[in-house]
Formats: structure tokens, sequence, C-alpha cells
């Protein structure tokens, strides 16, 4: 057994207690060892990554109990991946948290931080559907705390909207889980893929309504219209760098959509058939819609980030929709550089808003310190989210577009016309802030202080879109078969070695 | 004694959903807080519902009660309970941030006081 499947787990939740426990006081000691042990973190990914591209799955029996009575943590490409992304996206908005000192802007940030990852990549990684809402609640209650870091009338009053949206989602969960476990007795994800096949005909109308409802709590995390309202509030009330590692959170919403949708009932299900691909396509495109209108049409920056990571996501949920391998891998290359590029872009939001005292884009105030190198970061980063060459958001979109050929007529107008609209925009935007600046230039320049750490940050950010770009071939070849092992998961199954010889 | 289980669980339900849909906070809390009720006892009712039956395997017994629900209501009520307190140290927050405990976010200069 590889015991290094539970230390993404196990290490922030140590580091986190350690930090409120015996550091609380010395700003300084928690920086060091919140950022040690996020390093630490990602080492631990790319070495769990590594494992996973040479076997299928590898499960983690917690308690030594076989599955599917005890809770098992599973490794496979899928979950290795995420635990990577997040890791890697953590590191460096903890960089950019410490170079702007959003750290120093409330308490126990760094606790909180270390708490969130922990949730997060025990989500990624468990094989067990309530052990997935158990670290779903943990991911949720640090992001509650982190959410409001900093407090604020504003961000206080977003926060009780979000922890209030959240809590709906929490009871759906519980009773779509409930419903799950009386129709097949059992929680374990690998256990319910086999028992799923043979569900009697007789109980196939209520597992539908308990699938759509658990569809329905993923939606929810991954901001699918008509469930997205929560998302502009809380991403534009939310500290920048908070925002930031927000974006791999609805990508949990997508990722376990993932799991569930094509690992547990595949459109071949007899119970279920194609009765998810047939709800989010829809569902998935008028997601794209919004988030492109909302791009075009935000009054604020922050909103203007906040639906650029809705249209992403409705991006992402139209590869998933397709449901094949070529659509999964599609969805999975795309998860990766959404998330990158979204976070870059809150960062770069929150570097504006700092230096220009203002969120507004209904009047252009005087440039801003540094104010050439942000607009060329903003242009690179608007450049990826749009989905124009040369960077990764245009693969991404190929790749989903590749994978969607058989519905083009409606698919590729909706994605190409909103690529259009999100154009034009970051145009709007860009243009507002850095370009009629200039008419109203005031005789002294602005100054701020450069923050050398947190350009370092939103630098590295645009270099790991770079490098999926140019790592692009590869990179799919490896996601390809991680998507070949959730459309056919006998492996996954194997590796619980559950009784019965399957 | 399903009917009685079935009736609790919807009646809460629906008394939370009512609640939730208000405009104040403390009403949306105590909302949430009856639909945690109903999904608990709903979670303690996929064992299906049995009488007088032991919890774990005994041959003497006729059969057993399913102990596994029983365990994840118990996670469930823990979670929710701290939900709970989260949200009410927020929302105080967020009333005494603001002046008023309207959950939308409406701009506060046309806003009402308070109603004592």
């Amino acid at each position: 057994m590889n015991h290094w499947i539970i230390v993404p787990v196990v290490l922030p939740a140590v580091m986190g207690a350690a930090i409120v426990l015996l550091m609380r006081h010395d700003l300084l000691l928690q920086r060091v060892f919140s950022v040690a042990a996020t390093l630490a973190l990602v080492t631990v990914g790319i070495a769990l990554t590594i494992a996973a591209s040479h076997t299928p799955a590898e499960v983690y029996l917690l308690g030594n109990w076989p599955a599917p009575f005890g809770i098992v943590l599973v490794l496979d490409r899928l979950s290795a991946m995420m635990v990577l992304l997040t890791a890697v996206l953590a590191a460096i908005v903890q960089l950019y948290a410490i170079g702007t000192q959003w750290d120093t802007r409330g308490r126990h940030f760094h606790a909180l931080f270390q708490f969130q990852l922990m949730g997060i990549s025990g989500a990624f990684l468990t094989g067990d559907a309530f052990n997935l809402f158990v670290f779903f609640e943990v991911l949720l209650i640090a992001s509650y705390g982190l959410m409001i870091h900093g407090g604020g009338k504003n961000r206080l009053r977003a926060g009780v909207q979000y922890i209030a949206f959240n809590l709906v989602g929490s009871s759906l969960f519980l009773f779509a889980l409930a419903s799950l476990y009386a129709l097949t007795g059992t929680l374990n994800i690998a256990d319910l893929v086999v028992k799923v096949q043979t569900l009697p005909e007789g109980d196939a109308a209520l597992f539908r309504a308990t699938m759509v409802l658990l569809m329905l709590v993923f939606a929810i995390k991954g901001a699918l219209v008509p469930l997205q309202f929560w998302l502009p509030g809380t991403y534009a009330n939310a500290p920048g760098p908070v925002a930031a590692l927000f974006a791999v959170m609805t990508k949990i919403g997508a990722y376990a959509m993932i799991r569930f949708g094509v690992m547990v009932i595949p459109p071949s299900t007899p119970a279920t058939g194609t009765l998810i691909a047939d709800l989010l396509l829809p569902a998935a495109l008028i997601t794209l819609v919004v988030g492109a209108i909302g791009v075009l049409g935000a009054t604020t920056l922050s909103r203007l980030a906040a639906f650029a990571a809705i249209a992403s996501m409705g991006t992402l949920f139209v590869a998933v929709s397709a449901f094949t391998p070529a659509g999964t891998s599609a969805a999975l290359y795309y998860m990766i550089h959404s998330t990158l590029a979204g976070a870059a872009l809150f960062l770069i939001i929150d570097l504006i808003i700092d230096r220009r005292a203002d969120d507004g884009l209904r009047q252009s105030l005087p440039p801003i310190a540094q104010g050439g190198l942000i607009a060329a970061l903003f242009m690179a980063t608007a450049i990826a989210l749009a989905g124009m060459p040369p960077l990764s958001g245009f693969i991404g979109k190929l790749l989903v577009m590749q994978a969607l050929r058989d519905q083009a007529a409606l698919v590729w107008s909706i994605i190409l016309v909103t690529s259009l609209v999100s154009i034009m925009g970051f145009a709007r935007a860009g243009s507002t802030v850095f370009w009629k600046a200039h008419a109203s230039a005031p005789a002294d320049p602005p100054q701020h202080a450069p923050e050398a750490l947190s350009f370092l940050a939103i630098g590295l950010l645009l270099a790991g879109l770079v490098a999926l770009t140019v790592l692009a071939g590869p990179i799919t070849a490896w996601l390809d078969v991680a998507a070949a092992n959730l459309h056919d998961p006998s492996a996954y199954i194997a590796a619980n070695a559950l009784p019965g010889g399957n | 004694m399903e009917i009685l289980v079935a009736s609790a669980i919807g009646l809460l339900a629906s008394a939370g959903i009512y609640l939730m849909l208000r405009q104040r906070t403390f009403p949306v809390i105590v909302g949430l807080t009856l639909l945690s009720y109903a999904v608990n006892v709903f979670i303690f009712a996929v064992g299906r519902l049995v009488v007088g039956l032991p919890p774990i395997l005994d041959k003497a017994a006729a059969g057993y009660t399913d102990p596994l629900p029983q365990a994840l209501v118990l996670t469930a009520i823990v979670i929710s309970f701290g939900m709970t307190a989260v949200i009410v140290i927020i929302a105080l927050g967020a009333y005494l941030e603001s002046g008023h405990d309207r959950v939308d976010m409406t701009d506060d200069t046309d806003e009402p006081e308070v109603r004592k």
C-alpha cells in the first residue's frame, strides 16, 4: 500500500493545526511553514502523478478495512492531476498573498489556507461518495473563513449569501447520497459502478431522480446555469488571492460530475441512459452565453473576472456533456487551462484595484503605477481566457470543438460567438483601464511599491499557460489515457478488490 | 410509522424551504436548520424503518437494523451543527457592519431602519 496517497490530506491538516496552535502570533513563522508545506504538497503531487502514470488505479485503505466496508482513497490519473494542479495553484497564490501583504489584513490566513488545501485534496482523492461530502464540507468551511478574510461590510454580506447557498447545496447532497444508499446499499464509488448496472427496473425512476439531484449539487459547485447566482457576488467580493484559489473550487464540481457522470452512470447505463447528457449540454451552452454576456456587460473589474470564470465553466461542461473519451480528455485539458488562466485574471485585477483604488469600469481614472507591465499581463491573460492563439485557451477550445463535431452547428457557433463577445468584453475593460487613462494623466506619476513577489506569482501562472501550450502534445496524450481509464473503469474497480471477483 | 416519518420529513423540509426564501438572515438560518433536520431524519430512514432489532448481526434475532445510516446521520448532524454556528456568527458580523440584516445585496442608501 502506497502511503503517499494520504499525504496530501494529512500534511495540510497537521500544518493548519500547527499554524493555528503554535504560530498564531508570529506571521513570519506562519509564512515560512505554510509555504514550505505547500511546496512539499507540490512535490508529493508530482510524485503521485508519476505513480499514477504507471498504474491505472491504486487504493489506500483508511483504517485497513477492505472496500466497500471501509473508506478508501483512490489514486488514478484524474485525481493525481487534480491534486498537483491544486498544489501548484496554491503555491503561486500563496506567494502572491505574501507579496501583496493580503495575509496581514485578517487573522489565520495561512491556517485556513492549509485547511482549504486539505479539503480540496481529500475531495479529489476519495473513493467514497459520503467521504466526498465530508471533504466538500471541510473545504467549504475553510473557504467561508477565507472568503470573509479582511472583513468589510460587502464582503461579510456576500459571505452570508455564499454560506447559505452552500448549506442548501449540502442538504441536497445528503438527500442524494441517502437515496443512493437506499437504492444500492453502498457508497463506495467503485462498488456503485458495478451495482448501478444491475439495478432492478422498478428502482429506475427513483435512481434517475437521485442522480439528477446529485448532478444539481455538482452544478451548484460548478456554477452551472441556473445555479450560478452565488458566483459573481462571492468571487467579486472575496479577496483577490482567495478568488484565485477559488478558481480550482468550481473545478471540483466539474471533477465530481466527470467522476459520477462518466464513471458511475455512463450513457450506456440502462437506468439513466442519456438523461444527464441531455440536461447538461443545454445548461452548459447557456452558462457559456451568460458568462460571455457578463464579461461584456460587467460594471466592475472583479465581476468581469467572475463572469469569465462562469464562461470557462460553460466551455468545460460542454466538453463533459459529450460523455466520450475525446470529450472528457478535452474537458480535462480545458480544466487545467481555465484554472491557471482564471486565477491569473483574479490576481491581475487585484493588482489593478489596489493601485487604482476603484473597481469600476464606468469611468477611466488616471494611469496606475507599473501600468505598462500590468497591461501586458492583462492582455496575455485575456488572450488565454478568450481562447485566441497562441495560448492554451485556443488549443483547449479547439479540442472541445473537435470532440463535439457531430453537433457542430449548435455547439461550434455558440463557442465561437461567445469567444468573440468575450474578446470584446476584455478589450473594452482593457482600454478603459489602461488606454483611456492617459487622457487624464496627472502631473506627478503614480507611486506604488513594485511587489516583485506578486508579479513573479502572476508570471509563474502565465508560464504555466505557455508550458501547457508548448507541451500540449504530451499532455493530451497523457490525458487521453486518463479519460480512457474513466470510460472503462475496470482497473478502478479491480484496485478496490471488491468481493465477487470484479 | 412510515407515514408519520415521511410526513414529518416533508413538513420539516417545506417549512425549511419557506423560511429560506425570506428576506432576513434570521428566518433564513432557521429555515436552513429545519432543512438539515429533515435531511437527518431522511438519512436515518434510508436504512429502512424497523422496530426492536439489534444494530449488529445476531443469530437469535430475526434480522438487524442497518447501522450505517446511523453513522452517516451522526456525521451529518455534527457538520450541519458546525455550519449553522458559522453562518450565525458571520450573519451577526454582517448585521453589525451594515446595520441591517437583509440577505440580498441591495444598496444601503435607500434602506429602511431595522425593525426593532
